[in-house]
């Protein structure tokens, strides 16, 4: 019972765990790429579990062939090729904002970035 | 007034086409690129205005099918009476920020970046004008992400480094609350086979108490409350308000988390019935909750702040808890003060953060210190101050007065009656906040300043201040128009869209 509960959808499992992964880098490193990697891991676990949905068992692929019975469901592949185009953008707005923030700041952990940030705030309130 | 079947669809691809156009025409001369936005906002508000007055006049619902497909299959545009007067006051917003934006860009962007400030700019707002109109829940996510990501870029095209590791955050935590969104339209698609809004409320009354329907709900409710920014899920938008270039903060303040919290409402209302937030999961009062705390902490914290814009940031936070808190106390008289606080909020905090932008441009400064006799300096942008502030306390005869006097009509009326402090006692923490900044902008006596001269902003900052101003105003004292549309609204809504 427990076993057909863990096996029989290992796919969400797969989706969750890979999840909490991400999360869990974007939540505990300071490293400004790490976080990136983490909001890339979180991002893909998404879009496993949209195409683990799409599968129809027996199903083939959405190509018209007469020995087939069943497709597999294709729109949930064409909307996460939508979303991966919006997860490369978001990582390249990401990247480029890290290289902008490592011209600016000479460093990408956020903890020293954080204190020069505050100092930046003491000095201009000290003027 | 002239209206075409079109215009649906014509309010996305007019600012798409104008905001492709604008580095390439730019490329001739660099004003030009104002002149782009401009165009594309004036199109887009008189587009939305002929919509309304449509939607008014005839009582229909307008439906857009993109391609001529028809939903279930293909992607829907659905403007009723609700998104109607969103879109206007959006785009009302976009266009007096537009104006307002030429003088202040020039001297916080560098001129070879604003054909690409303007371009990020359109594209901003087309994000948010396809997430008012769209009908189909993968679309919203899409045009979510069009905003987030314009948003992230403009962030951190302000002067301050710091603009950086704020553009940063806010990234960081829009993708978590967009994939949020993301997993709970999986979970929806997999329970009912649509992404059709309509198509999706009707199948989804068989699932009412299914668990996936729970998670779906739960899911996309957390992602919309980060990009609502209520109280605990608020961290993105201090930062990003304050060091965003300030036409940047002004639009932003104004539109983007009103966007998310009228998308909330639709959500609440069409999507999922207003039966399952009420009977099958306390979500209604969840959120209220959340929304009260967010009322109360965002007054609080904006008390302490010592930069005027972030300030105003804290008090957004505060202000769009009455909008969550309209949608989720289930009266129709509180729908209507939350729908209605959409347009009062747009136009206070745009009118605020234009007066913020106002001295940063004279004076060089957001510190709430450096407003010492800002009434002698700049008499006119600490009068529309005042204005503005007394509106945001809710005093007669102001737009926030109407706003909370249906807030506290709705929540007696629905038995909800501990919403009335909360709201009473959110008004009394704004007079601290306020007035503290008042008191320094007009009774601060430092003689030493007695033969300051006032200083002039440039008239393409001061008409918009001046127009927003005496709207908040206008709104508070003739508030009929915008009460009744915003009741016909909730009525509507509440009353279960359904096929």
């Amino acid at each position: 019972m427990m076993i057909e509960f863990i096996a029989g959808k290992y796919n969400y499992w797969m989706a969750s765990v890979l999840m909490m992964i991400g999360f869990y880098a974007i939540i505990s490193k300071h490293n400004l790429i790490k976080k990136i990697i983490g909001i890339n891991i979180f991002q893909t676990s998404v879009f496993l579990f949209y195409i683990s949905i799409a599968k129809i068992s027996g199903g083939t692929a959405p190509i018209i062939w007469e020995e087939a019975t069943k497709y597999d469901n294709p729109l949930p592949h064409v909307l996460i090729l939508t979303a991966i185009v919006v997860s490369v953008s978001t990582t390249a707005v990401a990247l480029a904002l890290v290289i902008k923030i490592y011209k600016s700041f000479g460093s990408i952990e956020e903890d020293e970035i954080r204190s020069m940030s505050v100092e930046e705030t003491a000095n201009r309130a000290a003027k | 007034m002239f209206y075409n079947h079109h215009f649906a669809v014509l309010i996305i691809v007019i600012p798409m086409f104008l905001a492709l156009l604008t580095p390439i025409i730019s490329l001739l001369k660099m004003e030009f690129a104002w002149y782009m936005a401009m165009l594309s906002a004036t199109a887009s508000f008189l587009i939305s205005m002929s919509i309304l007055y449509h939607i008014l006049s005839t009582g229909d619902v307008i439906l857009y099918h993109l391609g001529g497909w028809l939903p279930p299959i293909g992607i829907e545009y659905r403007i009723d009476c609700l998104n109607g007067f969103v879109l206007v006051v959006i785009t009302f917003i976009a266009l007096i920020s537009t104006i307002y934006a030429k003088q202040s860009v020039a001297i916080e962007i560098k001129a070879e970046k604003t054909p690409a400030f303007y371009t990020v700019f359109m594209l901003f707002l087309l994000g948010l004008y396809g997430m008012i109109v769209t009908n189909d829940v993968f679309n919203l996510y899409v045009f979510l992400e069009i905003t987030s990501l314009t948003g992230y870029a403009l962030v951190a095209m302000g002067s301050d480094k710091r603009s950086l590791m704020a553009s940063f955050n806010y990234l960081i935590l829009g993708t978590i609350g967009a994939t949020f969104i993301l997993i709970g339209v999986g979970y929806l698609y997999m329970i009912t086979g649509t992404l059709n809004m309509i198509d999706m409320s009707r199948l989804l009354v068989k699932y009412y108490d299914s668990n996936v329907m729970f998670t779906a709900f739960a899911f996309i409710i957390t992602g919309l409350m980060l990009k609502v920014a209520l109280y605990p899920l608020h961290f993105w938008l201090p930062s990003a308000y304050t060091y965003a270039p300030s036409a940047v903060s002004a639009v932003m303040a104004a539109t983007s988390t009103k966007v998310a919290a009228y998308v909330m409402i639709r959500l609440f209302f069409t999507v999922f019935h207003i039966k399952i937030i009420s009977q099958y999961i306390p979500v209604a009062e969840i959120v209220m909750i959340i929304a009260s705390i967010s009322v109360l902490m965002g007054s609080i914290l904006a008390i302490s702040q010592t930069d005027i814009k972030r300030m105003l940031a804290y008090s957004s936070i505060g202000q769009i808890g009455y909008i969550v808190l309209g949608a989720t106390v289930l009266h129709s008289a509180a729908l209507t003060g939350g729908i209605l606080h959409i347009l009062n909020h747009a136009l206070m905090k745009c009118g605020l953060f234009f007066v913020a932008g106002s001295i940063f441009y004279k004076l060089g400064t957001t510190r709430i210190n450096d407003l010492r006799n800002l009434s002698r300096i700049m008499p006119l942008q600490a009068g529309a101050f005042t204005l503005l502030a007394l509106s945001m306390i809710g005093i007669p005869l102001t737009g926030g007065f109407v706003t909370k006097w249906y807030l506290i009509e709705g929540s007696i009326l629905s038995g909800d009656w501990y919403l009335v402090p909360v709201i009473l006692l959110s008004s009394l923490l704004t007079v601290i906040y306020f007035g503290r900044v008042i008191n320094l902008m007009y009774f601060s006596d430092n003689s030493s300043h007695n033969n300051i001269k006032p200083i002039k902003a440039p008239l393409g900052m001061v008409v918009p201040t001046i127009i927003i101003t005496f709207l908040s105003i206008l709104f508070g004292i003739f508030a009929t128009v915008p009460v009744e549309i915003a009741s016909k609204a909730a009525i509507e809504i509440m009353g279960g869209s359904h096929w």
